[in-house]
């Protein structure tokens, strides 16, 4: 089933540029880095969702990722390292009317608030996620990150990073995100797009965006967002199509027992994986996002899962207007005049 | 034979046994009675940390005192006139606590050699001369509940659980009270889950009750007048549904939706509990996956436009201090409650401390100015945390409330307030466009603008990062900075202006002016005025507010030639008082997880007077 925007958020006609959507603040990211992109497009698909400008809240945390919001001529709120799904989820459900939007990072996101965000996913609030994924610490100038590959050479790894990476689309998955999306900051249309699923998809929709990071780890995702590489490297997920790669699409992803291997597509791609981003079940989801562990495999980008659960809003609506049907609106000198009481003449 | 009933004017009731064994609910039980008869009554649960540690253990008893009385009173009692024990552990902890020639109800079946031995005696104290100087009525409770209770079907397990009501029938009868409020009580608390209770709870009820009518064991029984209250409408509340109704009732009086989010911890859990009843009042409750989360929610909603507040206690709220600070700096309207319990770390938590005062001053990185509000007993919760609400709101800015364990969970009664005589909360929304700015403040206040996402025109960002005067802005303009700190300093100092007078109990000048705040308030009280009666000059002046403090209170202090600060910590507010005030302020501290018992003040007041 396609995802719709069944109630929530309400949806106006106005007509804005991408330019209503740029506060006068100047931006201050390094020249060349991921992030300008990310903000070009998302300034440039708000007018396209149609929501009015005031009922959209951008909301951070801390690193280069989260001055986003100051960039953002909407509401926001730069908050504390971490805990920006936390003030999401109050935002959200003090107004479910409003569109909430999360902006975090590697370290923000699956470090010092992995707690936050496994439990964002779980809750499923209606709240929009993207990670901006640079496998460094930026702000902080240049210590490995939660996603940085082990053995990795930082400031604070001369002799090698000791730690496993997350793969945080199986991170997501596992913590029952009902969306979960991979994008490149060097696919501005890709990117829109994925915005716009996210933004249609109604639960917590989560989407991780591959971002260069050009001071402290310049070129990491180089193999899947060049022209040269990114065809062999990449595998773009359609809803419904097998999974084919190349330049001409010549190569493709079949099963081998329980594990994937790359085959020439020459008699057809019947054998091949087929997409099914709608699967409640999670065992394709979870097998592709792994898929980008395995150096022989390529990464797959675009739309993992996309399901419909309620939204914890939505339930929380229902049980205050069922409580009221059952109990009535709630009558302040009944409640404190209850229990057994007793008049002094 | 006719039995003798003697008036008296007060009495004391420690019930205690295994956790399992049902003591705090026949001692919220006997409180719920002597309450409706007109007595004033004070409480004090003290239970173990563990839900059920060993059967029999040292480590398992858990007590209820009761204190009723037809004079007003302040406290739960320092020593009991009745000690119910239900197994030798029970009688060992809590046996210094009975008066000489007290009463001391034990359950005999359970003296057997095994609780014996895991109580730690090596002689049974019901055969050798150990209590000689009490009144010692060993009762076959357990086979006394089975005998009552064998036609009704019940498993002998399921009848020793109601040998707990066995217990609180003898009491009713010793202190000559209806057991009507116990019976409908019992009939609601089964009837959805345990219907098959009802009867027999009943049945053992009344079986104790008649036990002592007839048998030659009791010969007299006691009643306690009822106590002279202001005219009004009384009901009995503990601390923490004291809180929770006056959350409840700032929420209703503002028109703001309460968002509460909490992780639970003993003692604030029955706040997040007793909230979670109401969504019909519109209440939504979030239990998060961390302290951080539960403040975080909170937050959230406070810029969404709800009422935020979170719950917890001292543990919690040091993970909460970050989120609090960008609060403070984002000012945004939230109350943080803190029911203390004895630390630091995990501590004591089930025992009482007032030792969290400095952390909820300074424990937040930077200069970050909070105003803080204490409740002083279990009826005044109500009043304190609407206060909280309404600074919260009005002045854009979190407001700590403290309570404590010992008036959280203690319970007395309390003159329901009347609706229309609340004070207004008034959120103030911003609307207008016009030349909007979101660090521009109210003249007199100091607060800014509550702009809420969803409203044309106002957009705008906030955060954690310094702010600009007026825009808000990011800023790392020195003058700037120091401008701000400054700003939200004298926004929290303005708060002085609107609170009342300081009362003074007693003398208003002389020799000897007792400080405190919190739950200590009791206790003090009562020692001051057995001194007044006494003739001498003593003052109590009980603060509700401590950040920032009366503006009277310097001027107050000069009055007396000597003041003196109890507390449950080692000084915090008297070092916080002699800072402010250059008053050489001696202390009188205890750090025990317990309250203060009166004489125990008392013996320190003489040496002042």
């Amino acid at each position: 089933m396609k995802n719709k925007k069944s109630s929530g958020i309400p949806l106006g006609v106005p007509t804005l540029t991408p330019k209503d959507f740029t506060s006068d603040q100047d931006e201050r990211w390094c020249p060349g880095c991921g992030d300008y992109s990310i903000l070009a497009q998302t300034r440039r698909i708000m007018p396209e969702l149609g929501i009015p400008r005031e009922n959209i809240v951008f909301i951070s945390g801390i690193g280069c990722s989260s001055r986003f919001p100051y960039y953002m001529n909407t509401y926001g709120f730069h908050t504390i390292h971490g805990r920006a799904p936390t003030i999401a989820s109050g935002v959200k459900m003090a107004n479910p009317d409003l569109s909430v939007w999360v902006i975090t990072g590697d370290g923000d996101a699956l470090s010092i608030g992995g707690n936050h965000f496994i439990h964002l996913l779980r809750r499923n609030f209606d709240i929009n996620v993207l990670l901006f994924n640079n496998r460094i610490y930026g702000l902080t100038k240049g210590q490995y990150s939660p996603t940085s590959e082990q053995g990795k050479d930082t400031k604070s790894s001369p002799f090698g990073s000791l730690e496993a990476p997350f793969n945080p689309i199986s991170l997501a998955l596992a913590a029952g995100a009902t969306f979960a999306a991979r994008s490149l900051d060097r696919d501005p249309e890709h990117l829109r797009s994925i915005i716009k699923a996210a933004f249609e998809h109604k639960g917590t929709s989560f989407i991780e965006i591959y971002q260069n990071c050009n001071e402290f780890n310049d070129k990491t995702f180089f193999l899947y967002t060049e022209k040269d590489t990114k065809a062999d490297n990449t595998v773009f997920l359609e809803h419904g199509e097998p999974l084919l790669f190349g330049k001409e699409h010549e190569k493709g992803i079949r099963l081998n027992g329980f594990q994937p291997e790359v085959t020439t597509v020459t008699n057809g791609t019947d054998d091949l994986i087929v997409h099914d981003q709608y699967a409640e079940n999670t065992t394709l989801a979870n097998f592709l996002a792994r898929m980008s562990d395995m150096p022989e495999m390529p990464h797959p980008i675009g739309i993992f899962r996309s399901v419909q659960h309620t939204c914890y809003e939505d339930m929380m609506t229902d049980q205050i207007a069922s409580a009221k049907q059952q109990r009535g609106e709630g009558d302040l000198e009944a409640l404190l005049n209850a229990g057994n009481t007793w008049v002094v003449e | 034979m006719r039995k003798q009933v003697e008036q008296i004017q007060a009495a004391t009731v420690l019930f205690a046994g295994d956790s399992g064994d049902g003591s705090q609910t026949i001692g919220t039980q006997m409180t719920e009675t002597s309450a409706i008869v007109g007595n004033d009554v004070a409480t004090l649960p003290d239970y173990p940390a563990e839900i059920k540690a060993p059967a029999g253990s040292l480590a398992g008893v858990s007590g209820f005192q009761l204190h009723f009385s037809s004079e007003t009173i302040h406290t739960p009692g320092d020593t009991c006139d009745v000690l119910v024990a239900m197994n030798p552990a029970a009688l060992k902890v809590n046996l210094h606590k009975l008066k000489a020639n007290g009463i001391l109800i034990v359950n005999s079946d359970n003296f057997a050699r095994k609780n014996l031995r895991l109580a730690g005696y090596t002689d049974n104290p019901l055969e050798d001369d150990s209590l000689t100087k009490y009144q010692v009525f060993p009762v076959e409770l357990t086979k006394l509940t089975r005998k009552t209770l064998e036609s009704t079907g019940l498993g002998t397990k399921d009848m020793d659980r109601c040998k707990n009501f066995f217990a609180l029938g003898m009491i009713l009868w010793l202190y000559s009270r209806p057991m009507d409020h116990t019976i409908r009580w019992i009939k609601s608390r089964f009837a959805a889950k345990y219907p098959e209770f009802i009867e027999p709870n009943i049945l053992a009820l009344r079986a104790g009750n008649t036990y002592c009518e007839a048998t030659e064991q009791f010969a007299t029984s006691y009643e306690v007048k009822p106590a002279k209250f202001a005219p009004g409408k009384y009901r009995n509340i503990a601390g923490n549904t004291s809180t929770v109704l006056g959350l409840v009732a700032a929420a209703h009086q503002s028109g703001l939706q309460l968002v509460y989010g909490s992780y639970p911890i003993t003692p604030a859990s029955d706040i997040l509990h007793g909230l979670a009843n109401y969504r019909n009042f519109g209440i939504v409750t979030m239990q998060m996956e961390d302290e951080i989360a539960a403040v975080g929610v909170a937050i959230g909603a406070a810029f969404s436009g709800a009422l935020g507040v979170t719950g917890s206690s001292g543990p919690g709220l040091a993970l909460k201090s970050e989120a609090i600070n960008l609060a403070m700096i984002t000012e945004l309207p939230l109350v943080v409650c803190n029911i203390q319990r004895a630390g630091p770390s995990t501590g004591m938590p089930t025992k009482t401390e007032q030792a969290d005062l400095l952390q909820m001053f300074y424990g937040r990185n930077g200069e970050s100015p909070l105003p803080i509000l204490a409740a002083r007993r279990p009826t005044d919760c109500f009043e304190t945390v609407y206060e909280a609400c309404r600074i919260a709101v009005k002045y854009r800015t979190p407001v700590i409330f403290l309570s404590e364990l010992y008036i959280a969970l203690g319970a007395e009664p309390w003159q329901i307030p009347d609706v229309a005589d609340l004070p207004k909360i008034e959120p103030n929304f911003q609307n207008n466009v016009n030349g909007f700015e979101p660090y521009t403040r109210d003249a007199d206040t100091l607060a800014r603008p509550w702009a809420k996402p969803g409203t044309p025109g106002l957009e705008h960002r906030i955060g954690g990062l310094e702010k600009s005067d007026i825009t808000g802005n990011v800023s790392y303009d020195a003058e700037n900075h120091e401008k701000m700190v400054s700003i939200r300093a004298e926004k929290v100092k303005r708060i002085a202006d609107e609170i009342p007078p300081t009362e003074i109990f007693g003398a208003q000048e002389g020799n000897l002016l007792v400080l405190g705040w919190g739950g200590t308030f009791g206790t003090i009280r009562t020692v001051v005025e057995n001194k007044l009666e006494e003739g001498h000059a003593i003052g109590h002046a009980h603060l509700r507010h401590l950040n920032p403090f009366p503006s009277d209170l310097g001027e107050i202090l000069k009055r007396f030639k000597t003041v003196l600060i109890p507390e449950l910590n080692s000084g915090q507010l008297r070092q916080l008082i002699r800072n402010e005030f250059l008053v050489d302020a001696i202390g009188l501290n205890k750090v025990q997880g317990q309250p203060f018992q009166v004489f125990e003040l008392e013996s320190k007041i003489e040496t002042y007077i």
